[in-house]
Protein backbone atom coordinates (compact mmCIF):
# COMPACT_ATOMS: atom_id res chain seq x y z
CA UNK A 1 0.00 0.00 0.00
CA UNK A 2 1.66 3.07 -0.97
CA UNK A 3 -0.22 5.80 1.24
CA UNK A 4 0.09 4.52 4.81
CA UNK A 5 -2.04 7.33 6.52
CA UNK A 6 -4.25 10.61 6.60
CA UNK A 7 -4.26 13.14 9.95
CA UNK A 8 -6.37 16.15 10.21
CA UNK A 9 -5.40 18.44 12.37
CA UNK A 10 -7.34 21.44 13.66
CA UNK A 11 -6.62 25.37 14.56
CA UNK A 12 -5.35 24.62 17.74
CA UNK A 13 -3.45 21.82 17.23
CA UNK A 14 -6.17 18.73 17.94
CA UNK A 15 -6.22 16.12 15.72
CA UNK A 16 -9.57 15.39 14.32
CA UNK A 17 -9.16 12.51 12.41
CA UNK A 18 -6.73 9.29 11.51
CA UNK A 19 -7.11 7.18 9.08
CA UNK A 20 -4.47 4.14 8.95
CA UNK A 21 -4.37 2.65 5.72
CA UNK A 22 -1.35 0.17 5.03
CA UNK A 23 -2.13 -3.57 5.63
CA UNK A 24 -1.40 -4.85 8.58
CA UNK A 25 2.46 -5.77 9.30
CA UNK A 26 3.10 -9.61 10.11
CA UNK A 27 3.77 -10.29 13.13
CA UNK A 28 6.40 -12.97 14.09
CA UNK A 29 5.44 -15.74 16.50
CA UNK A 30 8.65 -17.86 17.63
CA UNK A 31 9.47 -20.27 20.18
CA UNK A 32 12.55 -19.83 22.07
CA UNK A 33 14.33 -21.74 24.23
CA UNK A 34 17.05 -20.29 27.23
CA UNK A 35 19.07 -18.71 26.68
CA UNK A 36 17.27 -16.08 24.93
CA UNK A 37 19.11 -15.13 21.45
CA UNK A 38 17.98 -11.68 21.51
CA UNK A 39 18.71 -8.72 23.24
CA UNK A 40 15.60 -7.47 24.70
CA UNK A 41 15.88 -3.65 26.60
CA UNK A 42 12.67 -1.34 27.39
CA UNK A 43 11.73 1.39 25.58
CA UNK A 44 9.08 4.09 26.76
CA UNK A 45 6.24 1.62 27.70
CA UNK A 46 7.24 -1.47 25.91
CA UNK A 47 10.06 -4.12 25.40
CA UNK A 48 11.99 -4.06 22.12
CA UNK A 49 14.21 -5.85 20.31
CA UNK A 50 17.96 -4.26 20.74
CA UNK A 51 20.13 -6.90 18.97
CA UNK A 52 20.21 -10.10 17.64
CA UNK A 53 17.99 -9.51 14.41
CA UNK A 54 16.94 -13.19 12.66
CA UNK A 55 13.84 -14.80 10.79
CA UNK A 56 11.39 -11.62 10.30
CA UNK A 57 11.99 -10.40 13.92
CA UNK A 58 13.58 -6.86 13.35
CA UNK A 59 15.47 -4.39 15.25
CA UNK A 60 13.02 -1.80 16.98
CA UNK A 61 10.22 -4.67 17.25
CA UNK A 62 8.14 -5.14 20.41
CA UNK A 63 7.20 -7.78 22.40
CA UNK A 64 3.48 -8.20 21.43
CA UNK A 65 2.17 -11.79 23.16
CA UNK A 66 3.90 -14.32 25.39
CA UNK A 67 2.27 -17.68 25.00
CA UNK A 68 -0.32 -16.13 23.33
CA UNK A 69 -0.97 -13.80 26.09
CA UNK A 70 -1.35 -10.07 25.31
CA UNK A 71 1.54 -8.06 27.18
CA UNK A 72 0.51 -4.86 28.60
CA UNK A 73 3.31 -2.70 28.09
CA UNK A 74 6.00 -3.81 30.29
CA UNK A 75 3.89 -6.59 31.80
CA UNK A 76 2.77 -9.92 31.11
CA UNK A 77 -0.60 -10.78 31.09
CA UNK A 78 -0.39 -11.93 34.90
CA UNK A 79 1.44 -8.79 35.62
CA UNK A 80 4.78 -9.98 36.02
CA UNK A 81 7.73 -8.12 34.77
CA UNK A 82 8.19 -9.43 30.77
CA UNK A 83 12.03 -9.29 31.31
CA UNK A 84 12.70 -10.94 34.16
CA UNK A 85 10.30 -13.54 33.20
CA UNK A 86 12.34 -13.88 30.50
CA UNK A 87 15.30 -14.68 32.47
CA UNK A 88 13.91 -17.13 34.21
CA UNK A 89 15.51 -20.47 32.48
CA UNK A 90 12.13 -22.18 34.72
CA UNK A 91 9.33 -20.61 32.02
CA UNK A 92 11.26 -21.90 29.01
CA UNK A 93 10.75 -22.71 26.00
CA UNK A 94 8.21 -19.59 25.64
CA UNK A 95 6.96 -18.65 22.29
CA UNK A 96 6.84 -14.84 21.97
CA UNK A 97 5.32 -12.53 19.33
CA UNK A 98 7.12 -9.65 17.88
CA UNK A 99 5.54 -6.98 15.93
CA UNK A 100 6.05 -3.50 15.11
CA UNK A 101 4.02 -1.37 17.60
CA UNK A 102 0.98 0.57 16.37
CA UNK A 103 0.79 3.88 17.68
CA UNK A 104 -2.08 4.33 20.81
CA UNK A 105 -4.71 7.01 19.87
CA UNK A 106 -2.74 8.96 22.82
CA UNK A 107 0.47 9.00 21.37
CA UNK A 108 -0.92 10.47 17.70
CA UNK A 109 -2.96 13.01 19.43
CA UNK A 110 0.25 13.94 21.16
CA UNK A 111 2.60 13.73 17.66
CA UNK A 112 -0.17 15.74 15.52
CA UNK A 113 0.20 18.37 18.52
CA UNK A 114 4.17 18.71 18.04
CA UNK A 115 3.76 18.09 14.47
CA UNK A 116 1.28 21.26 14.56
CA UNK A 117 4.20 23.28 16.77
CA UNK A 118 6.71 22.50 14.55
CA UNK A 119 4.72 23.58 11.33
CA UNK A 120 4.10 27.04 13.59
CA UNK A 121 7.72 27.09 13.96
CA UNK A 122 8.32 26.85 10.57
CA UNK A 123 6.47 29.32 9.05
CA UNK A 124 7.58 32.00 11.57
CA UNK A 125 11.40 30.86 10.78
CA UNK A 126 10.46 31.57 7.29
CA UNK A 127 12.98 34.66 5.60
CA UNK A 128 9.61 35.70 3.67
CA UNK A 129 6.37 36.96 5.35
CA UNK A 130 3.37 34.27 4.56
CA UNK A 131 5.07 31.56 3.77
CA UNK A 132 3.16 28.15 3.53
CA UNK A 133 5.26 26.59 6.47
CA UNK A 134 6.11 22.72 5.95
CA UNK A 135 5.01 21.01 3.25
CA UNK A 136 6.92 18.60 2.91
CA UNK A 137 8.82 16.13 4.78
CA UNK A 138 11.09 13.47 4.11
CA UNK A 139 12.51 10.20 5.18
CA UNK A 140 14.13 6.83 3.59
CA UNK A 141 10.72 4.63 4.44
CA UNK A 142 8.10 7.28 3.67
CA UNK A 143 7.38 11.27 2.90
CA UNK A 144 4.86 13.82 5.13
CA UNK A 145 3.03 15.84 3.26
CA UNK A 146 1.45 19.09 4.77
CA UNK A 147 -1.31 21.22 3.48
CA UNK A 148 -2.38 23.70 5.72
CA UNK A 149 -5.75 25.64 4.60
CA UNK A 150 -6.92 29.11 5.05
CA UNK A 151 -2.82 30.55 5.07
CA UNK A 152 -3.04 32.38 8.40
CA UNK A 153 -3.12 36.61 7.97
CA UNK A 154 -0.76 38.02 10.15
CA UNK A 155 -2.76 40.83 12.51
CA UNK A 156 -1.12 43.29 14.58
CA UNK A 157 -1.81 43.99 17.90
CA UNK A 158 -1.46 47.39 19.30
CA UNK A 159 -0.65 47.71 22.46
CA UNK A 160 -2.30 50.71 23.91
CA UNK A 161 -0.37 53.36 26.49
CA UNK A 162 1.62 54.98 23.82
CA UNK A 163 4.62 52.64 24.81
CA UNK A 164 7.16 52.90 22.01
CA UNK A 165 10.56 51.16 21.12
CA UNK A 166 13.43 53.51 20.45
CA UNK A 167 12.49 53.59 16.65
CA UNK A 168 9.46 55.64 17.59
CA UNK A 169 7.22 52.72 16.50
CA UNK A 170 4.48 51.47 18.88
CA UNK A 171 4.58 48.10 20.62
CA UNK A 172 3.25 45.14 18.40
CA UNK A 173 2.58 41.80 19.24
CA UNK A 174 2.03 39.84 16.05
CA UNK A 175 0.07 36.64 15.82
CA UNK A 176 -0.53 34.36 12.66
CA UNK A 177 -3.86 31.92 12.99
CA UNK A 178 -3.23 28.96 11.04
CA UNK A 179 -6.04 27.15 9.36
CA UNK A 180 -6.57 23.27 9.36
CA UNK A 181 -3.80 20.91 8.25
CA UNK A 182 -4.12 17.81 6.32
CA UNK A 183 -1.08 15.35 6.29
CA UNK A 184 -0.62 12.22 4.51
CA UNK A 185 2.10 9.93 4.85
CA UNK A 186 2.89 8.18 1.77
CA UNK A 187 5.75 6.06 0.02
CA UNK A 188 8.56 8.28 -1.18
CA UNK A 189 7.91 7.12 -4.72
CA UNK A 190 4.09 7.57 -4.55
CA UNK A 191 3.15 10.58 -6.81
CA UNK A 192 0.28 13.03 -7.17
CA UNK A 193 -0.27 13.94 -3.43
CA UNK A 194 -0.53 17.23 -4.02
CA UNK A 195 -3.34 16.65 -5.83
CA UNK A 196 -4.54 14.21 -3.42
CA UNK A 197 -4.55 16.57 -0.21
CA UNK A 198 -6.83 19.23 -2.54
CA UNK A 199 -9.14 16.10 -3.03
CA UNK A 200 -8.97 15.86 0.92
CA UNK A 201 -10.11 19.28 1.42
CA UNK A 202 -12.88 19.31 -1.15
CA UNK A 203 -13.88 16.06 0.35
CA UNK A 204 -13.81 17.56 4.07
CA UNK A 205 -15.47 20.62 2.73
CA UNK A 206 -18.40 18.31 1.38
CA UNK A 207 -18.75 16.00 3.88
CA UNK A 208 -17.93 17.15 7.24
CA UNK A 209 -18.86 20.88 6.85
CA UNK A 210 -22.11 20.64 5.40
CA UNK A 211 -23.06 17.91 7.77
CA UNK A 212 -25.09 20.40 9.81
CA UNK A 213 -24.61 18.33 12.73
CA UNK A 214 -20.82 18.59 12.65
CA UNK A 215 -19.09 21.61 14.86
CA UNK A 216 -16.60 22.82 13.69
CA UNK A 217 -13.07 22.16 15.25
CA UNK A 218 -14.25 18.74 16.63
CA UNK A 219 -13.56 15.31 15.92
CA UNK A 220 -14.66 14.05 12.48
CA UNK A 221 -17.39 11.46 12.99
CA UNK A 222 -18.82 11.07 9.84
CA UNK A 223 -19.75 7.70 7.94
CA UNK A 224 -19.66 9.84 4.13
CA UNK A 225 -16.59 11.49 5.11
CA UNK A 226 -14.73 8.21 5.87
CA UNK A 227 -16.17 6.19 2.82
CA UNK A 228 -15.29 9.41 0.76
CA UNK A 229 -11.78 9.33 1.83
CA UNK A 230 -10.90 5.68 1.50
CA UNK A 231 -12.38 5.85 -2.06
CA UNK A 232 -9.65 8.65 -2.62
CA UNK A 233 -6.94 7.11 -1.37
CA UNK A 234 -7.50 4.09 -3.44
CA UNK A 235 -7.78 6.10 -6.76
CA UNK A 236 -4.76 7.86 -5.46
CA UNK A 237 -2.49 4.47 -5.02
CA UNK A 238 -3.90 3.44 -8.76
CA UNK A 239 -3.20 6.19 -10.30
CA UNK A 240 0.61 6.46 -8.91
CA UNK A 241 3.82 5.23 -10.85
CA UNK A 242 3.39 2.28 -8.07
CA UNK A 243 0.31 -0.17 -8.62
CA UNK A 244 -1.16 -1.18 -5.37
CA UNK A 245 1.12 -4.10 -2.89
CA UNK A 246 4.24 -2.76 -3.40
CA UNK B 1 -32.86 23.41 -9.05
CA UNK B 2 -31.95 27.17 -8.37
CA UNK B 3 -35.84 27.66 -8.36
CA UNK B 4 -35.99 25.19 -5.21
CA UNK B 5 -33.22 27.53 -3.65
CA UNK B 6 -35.24 30.74 -4.09
CA UNK B 7 -38.78 28.86 -3.28
CA UNK B 8 -37.09 27.40 0.37
CA UNK B 9 -35.38 30.84 0.92
CA UNK B 10 -38.85 32.83 0.31
CA UNK B 11 -40.15 29.85 2.90
CA UNK B 12 -37.57 30.68 5.16
CA UNK B 13 -38.08 33.87 5.74
CA UNK B 14 -41.70 33.89 5.50
CA UNK B 15 -41.95 31.64 8.71
CA UNK B 16 -38.91 33.73 10.28
CA UNK B 17 -41.88 36.93 9.54
CA UNK B 18 -44.10 34.57 11.46
CA UNK B 19 -42.16 33.82 14.37
CA UNK B 20 -40.63 37.31 15.07
CA UNK B 21 -42.95 40.75 15.67
CA UNK B 22 -40.27 43.18 14.62
CA UNK B 23 -37.82 43.19 11.47
CA UNK B 24 -34.92 43.90 13.38
CA UNK B 25 -35.23 40.42 15.07
CA UNK B 26 -35.45 38.98 11.83
CA UNK B 27 -32.82 40.39 9.73
CA UNK B 28 -30.68 39.66 12.83
CA UNK B 29 -31.60 36.09 12.85
CA UNK B 30 -31.02 36.05 8.66
CA UNK B 31 -27.89 37.74 9.74
CA UNK B 32 -26.72 35.04 12.16
CA UNK B 33 -27.73 32.06 10.03
CA UNK B 34 -26.14 33.47 7.24
CA UNK B 35 -23.03 33.41 9.58
CA UNK B 36 -23.11 29.90 10.39
CA UNK B 37 -23.35 29.25 6.61
CA UNK B 38 -20.33 31.55 5.61
CA UNK B 39 -17.89 29.74 8.08
CA UNK B 40 -18.53 26.58 6.47
CA UNK B 41 -18.95 27.75 3.01
CA UNK B 42 -15.30 29.48 2.63
CA UNK B 43 -13.76 26.24 3.02
CA UNK B 44 -15.42 24.89 -0.27
CA UNK B 45 -15.13 27.91 -2.01
CA UNK B 46 -11.59 27.80 -1.34
CA UNK B 47 -11.06 23.86 -2.16
CA UNK B 48 -13.34 24.21 -5.68
CA UNK B 49 -12.09 27.60 -6.81
CA UNK B 50 -8.25 27.37 -5.68
CA UNK B 51 -8.08 31.18 -5.23
CA UNK B 52 -4.56 32.44 -4.25
CA UNK B 53 -4.24 34.39 -0.79
CA UNK B 54 -6.03 37.96 -1.55
CA UNK B 55 -3.23 40.44 -0.50
CA UNK B 56 -5.52 43.67 -0.96
CA UNK B 57 -8.85 44.43 0.11
CA UNK B 58 -10.02 45.08 -3.72
CA UNK B 59 -8.41 42.22 -4.51
CA UNK B 60 -10.75 40.07 -2.06
CA UNK B 61 -14.06 42.91 -3.21
CA UNK B 62 -13.39 41.58 -6.62
CA UNK B 63 -12.82 37.60 -6.02
CA UNK B 64 -16.13 37.51 -3.59
CA UNK B 65 -18.13 39.35 -6.74
CA UNK B 66 -16.40 37.04 -9.69
CA UNK B 67 -15.86 34.23 -8.31
CA UNK B 68 -17.85 33.73 -5.35
CA UNK B 69 -21.18 35.06 -6.57
CA UNK B 70 -20.92 33.13 -9.81
CA UNK B 71 -19.81 30.19 -8.37
CA UNK B 72 -23.13 30.17 -6.15
CA UNK B 73 -25.40 32.23 -7.20
CA UNK B 74 -24.68 32.70 -10.78
CA UNK B 75 -24.68 36.35 -10.81
CA UNK B 76 -21.53 38.63 -11.37
CA UNK B 77 -22.38 41.91 -9.23
CA UNK B 78 -19.91 44.66 -10.26
CA UNK B 79 -17.97 46.00 -7.90
CA UNK B 80 -17.03 49.61 -6.81
CA UNK B 81 -14.49 51.27 -3.85
CA UNK B 82 -15.85 53.68 -2.20
CA UNK B 83 -14.04 55.17 0.50
CA UNK B 84 -10.25 56.62 -0.23
CA UNK B 85 -8.80 54.78 2.58
CA UNK B 86 -9.74 51.74 0.60
CA UNK B 87 -11.82 49.89 2.91
CA UNK B 88 -15.11 50.29 1.70
CA UNK B 89 -16.53 48.38 -1.26
CA UNK B 90 -19.75 48.13 -2.67
CA UNK B 91 -21.19 44.73 -4.46
CA UNK B 92 -23.67 46.19 -6.99
CA UNK B 93 -26.23 43.21 -7.92
CA UNK B 94 -28.74 43.79 -10.72
CA UNK B 95 -30.37 40.34 -10.56
CA UNK B 96 -30.84 39.12 -7.64
CA UNK B 97 -31.94 35.50 -7.90
CA UNK B 98 -33.17 35.28 -4.56
CA UNK B 99 -35.90 37.98 -5.08
CA UNK B 100 -37.17 36.27 -8.49
CA UNK B 101 -40.97 35.69 -7.08
CA UNK B 102 -40.85 38.68 -4.62
CA UNK B 103 -42.35 41.76 -6.44
CA UNK B 104 -41.91 44.12 -2.93
CA UNK B 105 -41.99 43.87 0.55
CA UNK B 106 -45.37 43.92 2.57
CA UNK B 107 -46.47 47.34 4.05
CA UNK B 108 -45.85 46.22 7.68
CA UNK B 109 -42.28 44.73 6.58
CA UNK B 110 -40.56 47.85 5.43
CA UNK B 111 -37.54 47.57 6.86
CA UNK B 112 -37.10 44.16 5.95
CA UNK B 113 -33.95 43.47 4.75
CA UNK B 114 -35.12 40.10 2.44
CA UNK B 115 -31.89 38.94 1.71
CA UNK B 116 -29.81 39.67 4.69
CA UNK B 117 -28.57 36.13 4.91
CA UNK B 118 -26.06 36.91 2.04
CA UNK B 119 -24.94 39.87 4.49
CA UNK B 120 -24.61 36.95 7.20
CA UNK B 121 -22.88 34.33 4.33
CA UNK B 122 -20.02 37.43 3.47
CA UNK B 123 -19.41 37.77 7.01
CA UNK B 124 -18.89 34.64 8.08
CA UNK B 125 -16.31 33.56 5.28
CA UNK B 126 -14.19 36.67 5.70
CA UNK B 127 -14.08 36.29 9.14
CA UNK B 128 -12.83 32.80 8.66
CA UNK B 129 -10.36 34.55 6.65
CA UNK B 130 -9.05 37.01 9.24
CA UNK B 131 -10.49 39.64 7.83
CA UNK B 132 -12.97 41.57 9.98
CA UNK B 133 -15.50 43.00 8.03
CA UNK B 134 -19.05 44.78 8.66
CA UNK B 135 -21.82 43.84 5.51
CA UNK B 136 -24.75 45.94 5.17
CA UNK B 137 -27.48 46.10 2.44
CA UNK B 138 -26.90 49.93 1.22
CA UNK B 139 -29.95 49.58 -1.29
CA UNK B 140 -32.65 47.57 -1.62
CA UNK B 141 -34.72 46.78 -5.06
CA UNK B 142 -37.57 45.75 -2.77
CA UNK B 143 -37.44 48.83 -0.86
CA UNK B 144 -37.69 50.90 -3.98
CA UNK B 145 -34.09 51.61 -5.68
CA UNK B 146 -33.28 51.01 -8.28
CA UNK B 147 -30.53 48.36 -7.82
CA UNK B 148 -29.62 46.11 -4.55
CA UNK B 149 -26.19 47.09 -3.56
CA UNK B 150 -24.11 45.69 -0.38
CA UNK B 151 -21.78 47.48 0.85
CA UNK B 152 -18.80 45.86 3.06
CA UNK B 153 -16.65 47.69 5.31
CA UNK B 154 -13.22 46.13 6.67
CA UNK B 155 -12.55 46.89 9.93
CA UNK B 156 -8.88 46.22 10.79
CA UNK B 157 -6.07 46.58 8.28
CA UNK B 158 -3.10 45.14 9.45
CA UNK B 159 0.55 46.54 9.07
CA UNK B 160 0.08 49.30 7.61
CA UNK B 161 -2.34 51.52 9.78
CA UNK B 162 -0.53 53.55 12.46
CA UNK B 163 -3.10 54.43 14.62
CA UNK B 164 -2.42 54.11 18.51
CA UNK B 165 -5.39 52.41 20.21
CA UNK B 166 -7.08 54.91 22.57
Amino acid sequence: MAIFSVYVVNKAGGLIYQLDHYAPRADTEKTFSFPLDLVLRPHDERVVVAFGQRDGIRVGHAVLAINGAEVNGRLTADGKDVLEFLSNPANYPVSIRFGRHRLSSNEKLMLASMFHSLFAIGSQLSPEVGSSGIEMLETDTFKLHCFQTLTGTVSAAWLGGGAVTELGLPHASVVVAPGIKFMVLADPRQAGIDALLRKIYEIYSDYALKNPFYSLEMPIRCELFDQNLKLALEVAEKAGPFGPGS
Amino acid sequence: SRELLVLTYGALVAQLCKDYEKDEDVNTCLDRMGYGIGVRLIDDFLARSAVKKCHSYSETADVIAQVAFKMYLGVTPSVSCSSAAGNEFSLILDKNPLVDFVEELPAERASLCYCNLLCGVIRGALEMVHLAAEVTFLQDRLKGDAVTEIGITFLRKAEDRKHKRN
